[in-house]
């Protein structure tokens, strides 16, 4: 189950750093999102799956499953979102300053 | 120990934080004249010294600077250190002295001036007083660094700018070639220390890194000392306000490179490569410079390139004094003159160069010019300056009853004797010193001259001077009038300096001739007789005023060199070169594309990750501990994955996004079937919200969509986000296979109920034991938050539409 759930992230993190890599802003916001799936499902593969219950302690059972991963990539999620957010709105601030979302007109000024 | 000799080689860089506030706080008082008594007091701190120092005692004092390198600041005051340290706070304080009248405090930024002359003053002192190389080496590229500010001083001209880069990079590339040497000195001994070095010297004059070391140093030395063919850029710092000419580039830095050649003579000067190549260079460079000055029109131009003659002739006296050490004890050895002479002459030339460069400053100041074209009959008008130039030239071109006579007499012996020396071919090629020397000689007693008649002399071009010129103001005229009259004092009583400094510094150049007790007698005095030197210096002044009076009628063989041969030229070539080649070089990935960054980070790491992966043989795949896999599941991931594989080939954003909660529902589903039901819960309301939110964005950006139709499918990039996938993925299964420690899993299930309180462990975790991530999200969201209405309710120009 691990070893399945690790390549499907390593899939996910590919189709998402391809995404990154694109030409239009609006594939790489998908592509961040993308990427943190990726992430989220490489973290939970790593601490071992269902080695016991659902970590809640009314359960009454003999083992529980780790909390600490899911702890942190509910934090993730979050942030996440408030990234895909901002990136959302940051590439239709871009397109609407600079008219254009092609990432190959976008660069730095040639003075740098 | 921190010590007060400590204290007093780091003082000025205390009085230099302090100059700036003064400046601010007391502007009605020329900032120079606080700054005046640092010098003056560690001159007289310095004084104190003597008399300890030509009893052939040491001082030294060690304080531990960074004592887990082993680098200790070692202050070590013997005759040669001494005699530095009394040059560079005398003519420091005559030099801020001067500068008082020359910079007005109205116009100039003298708390810039006063803190880089201080900084300087400071790192001088620590080169001449460090017995570890390594701290030696950090004051040596702070004055450097020192002498480039100056240098700059004026910074809105472009000649300055020019002048300034062009020293820094000289002396800076001939000073990293000194740290390697003194590197490969440690290599060879074990020790930093110089005075260690010595010592031991025996052990490694055989070493096969000895000629290397050699080399290294050498080329340190020779570059901040401005020999040929590294004098190009001394001209070029002219550029410095005057007193700073006098005073780095003439009296003090430039011969921080005698200093290290006298300093490690002990070392290397047994050689017969050492001889050849100080005695060499210098010679060349005496007679190289003193040519070219005779060309030069500009008055500061004359001195520099005397200043590089000169500069050379000391060095030719040093190297040649190491003839010494081939013979025993010091009776009857006639080569340690050479190194008298060589000590002798840095002071003259010091007393000399420094009241002309003085006068070339008043002239400037009152006239508004140094070109010598246009001067000329200042001899009425201005009789102080000129007898100030007169007594500095002649003593410059070594006319009795100077102290630049005497000296030049010194020289000539030593450069005569050279050639009755009978091994490194001396006995063939050695005749060409004392040819050599003659021949220079000549051209300085032309350009000592021209100093001085060309300026003095002559008629009075009104017409061509800026100002109506008359004689400088009693202060400025002070600090050139003390040196003058140290001039003729040393001529007349050359001895004061002989038996006071010059001794006990030629026993720090060669300690291996003294034994127990014993001390060097050095003896200065006019009246040889008619010896070979004076018949030389008699035939220098008839052969020198001929030149000079029929300058004009040979002046055409200065244009016989072509100037795309001269190393100006390769100088300058090499910048322009250099800089578009390196242009050209970081034009080729610095893109300005972030995507191509991202490319060459993401590339490395994989390529980097892997081969350390497989080169320690790290990878592992350990099935014992998995868990089952259901058809569910199963089906999951080939929905997830096929899901993802969808939006790189979409070409339409609504059905894109579709496919996008697709995923993101399936993660859920994941969550659920994996025991993580808060997970799945935030999950899908996350998911919803944001495919909401796309929608939205989709809805106020409908012309967004050009690019995304047009995608085509790019191997490159496929190619490296595969990379990207292997790697995360192998890394991944490795990791999840070896479990090198135990995880604290087992803490909570224990502790959450009984010290927060809660029942969900993953819950208490995020509020209570975790409290203060939760803490920053949220205070990530609401900077998150923040950003977006900014943004969205930013107007970079007023007139776009809302």
């Amino acid at each position: 189950m691990e070893t399945l759930m690790t390549i499907t992230a390593g899939i996910l993190l590919s189709i998402g750093t391809y995404l990154i890599l694109t030409k239009s802003l609006l594939r790489i916001v998908l592509g961040t999102s993308i990427f943190t799936h990726g992430v989220h499902i490489m973290l939970l593969s790593m601490a071992g799956l269902k080695t016991g219950a659902v970590p809640l302690l009314g359960e009454d059972a003999a083992a529980y499953t780790d909390p600490i991963p899911q702890a942190l990539m509910l934090t993730s999620i979050v942030i996440s979102f408030a990234l895909t957010a901002f990136f959302l709105v940051l590439s239709y601030r871009t397109y609407k300053t600079f008219g254009t979302d092609d990432m190959d007109q976008l660069r730095g000024s040639k003075y740098e | 120990m921190f010590t007060t000799l400590h204290l007093a080689i780091i003082a000025p860089f205390f009085i230099a934080i302090v100059v700036p506030i003064l400046y601010k706080y007391f502007p009605r008082t020329h900032t120079g004249w606080f700054v005046l008594f640092v010098p003056i007091l560690l001159f007289l701190y310095f004084l104190r010294f003597i008399p300890e120092t030509s009893n052939g005692n040491t001082y030294h004092a060690v304080f531990d600077w960074i004592p887990s390198l082993g680098i200790q600041f070692t202050a070590y005051v013997d005759g040669l250190g001494l005699l530095f340290a009394l040059l560079i706070t005398g003519i420091g304080s005559l030099v801020v002295l001067y500068s008082i009248y020359y910079l007005s405090k109205e116009q100039e930024a003298l708390n810039r001036f006063y803190v880089f002359l201080l900084m300087f003053m400071g790192a001088m002192l620590g080169v001449v007083l460090s017995d570890n190389l390594l701290v030696l080496y950090v004051f040596w590229e702070v004055t450097s660094i020192s002498s480039f500010l100056l240098i700059s001083y004026w910074y809105e001209r472009d000649k300055s700018r020019y002048g300034a880069m062009k020293s820094l990079l000289i002396t800076v590339v001939g000073g990293f070639a000194m740290l390697v040497g003194f590197i490969l000195l440690y290599q060879m001994t074990g020790t930093f220390s110089i005075q260690t070095m010595i010592q031991s010297v025996d052990d490694f004059t055989e070493h096969a890194l000895f000629l290397p070391t050699m080399l290294c140093i050498l080329l340190g030395a020779f570059t901040k000392s401005a020999q040929f063919p590294f004098h190009i850029w001394l001209p070029d710092a002219m550029e410095a306000p005057t007193p700073v000419s006098a005073y780095l580039h003439s009296a003090t830095m430039v011969k921080a490179g005698i200093y290290l050649v006298a300093r490690l003579s002990p070392i290397f000067a047994i050689s017969g490569e050492w001889l050849w190549l100080v005695a060499g260079f210098g010679i060349t460079t005496l007679f190289w410079g003193s040519f070219n000055a005779v060309r030069q029109t500009d008055l500061k131009g004359i001195l520099a390139f005397s200043t590089v003659s000169q500069l050379g002739m000391i060095l030719s006296m040093l190297g040649v004094g190491a003839l010494a050490l081939h013979f025993d004890g010091i009776d009857n050895n006639v080569y340690i003159g050479a190194t008298a002479a060589a000590l002798f002459h840095l002071m003259n030339h010091a007393t000399f160069k420094g009241s002309l460069f003085m006068m070339v400053g008043i002239v400037d100041h009152e006239t508004g010019t140094r070109d010598i074209r246009r001067l000329g009959g200042l001899m009425t008008i201005m009789p102080i300056t000129f007898t100030i130039a007169v007594i500095g030239s002649f003593s410059m071109a070594g006319l009795p009853p100077f102290n630049g006579f005497l000296s030049k007499e010194m020289f000539f012996t030593a450069m005569v004797d050279v050639a009755s020396f009978q091994q490194f071919n001396m006995d063939t090629f050695g005749v060409l010193f004392p040819v050599v020397a003659w021949v220079a000689s000549v051209f300085t007693f032309i350009y000592s001259m021209m100093l001085v008649f060309k300026t003095f002399g002559g008629k009075l071009q009104l017409g061509q001077l800026e100002k109506k010129p008359h004689e400088a103001p009693f202060g400025m005229l002070l600090s050139p009038i003390i040196l003058i009259s140290l001039v003729i004092v040393f001529g007349f009583f050359p001895n004061i300096l002989a038996y006071t400094v010059i001794e006990p510094a030629m026993a720090s150049i060669l300690p291996s001739l003294l034994r127990n007790g014993e001390h060097f007698l050095v003896d200065i005095y006019f009246w040889h007789g008619w010896t070979v030197e004076l018949f030389m210096t008699m035939g220098v002044v008839l052969i020198g005023t001929v030149l000079y009076l029929t300058l004009r009628k040979w002046k055409s063989i200065y244009s016989l060199f072509p100037k795309h041969l001269s190393f100006n030229h390769l100088y300058d070539t090499t910048i322009t070169r250099g800089e578009s080649l390196s242009a050209k070089v970081t034009g080729m990935y610095m893109t300005g594309s972030v995507k191509h960054y991202l490319i060459y980070i993401l590339t490395f790491f994989s390529i980097f990750l892997l081969y350390v992966l497989f080169s320690t043989d790290a990878f592992a795949l350990n099935t014992d501990h998995l868990a089952p896999i259901s058809m569910y599941e199963w089906l999951l991931a080939i929905v997830l994955a096929l899901s993802a594989i969808a939006i790189m080939f979409a070409k339409n954003r609504l059905a894109t996004l579709i496919i996008l909660g697709v995923s993101g529902y399936s993660v859920a589903l994941f969550f659920v079937t994996l025991r993580a039901p808060d997970l799945a819960l935030t999950q899908l309301v996350i998911e919803t919200v944001s495919v909401v939110m796309f929608l939205l964005g989709f809805y106020h950006l409908p012309e967004i969509a050009e690019n995304f139709k047009k995608a085509r499918f790019q191997v490159k990039n496929f190619i490296i986000s595969f990379l990207v996938g292997f790697t995360v993925t192998v890394i991944g299964i490795s990791a999840s296979s070896t479990r090198l420690f135990e995880s604290i899993a087992d803490f909570f299930p224990k502790a959450s109920y009984d010290e927060a309180g809660g029942n969900n462990m993953v819950n208490v975790i995020l509020v209570d034991f975790r409290g203060f991530d939760t803490l920053f999200e949220i205070l990530v969201l609401t900077i998150a938050s923040i950003g977006i209405f900014v943004v969205i309710k930013l107007r970079l120009n007023e007139k776009e539409e809302r």
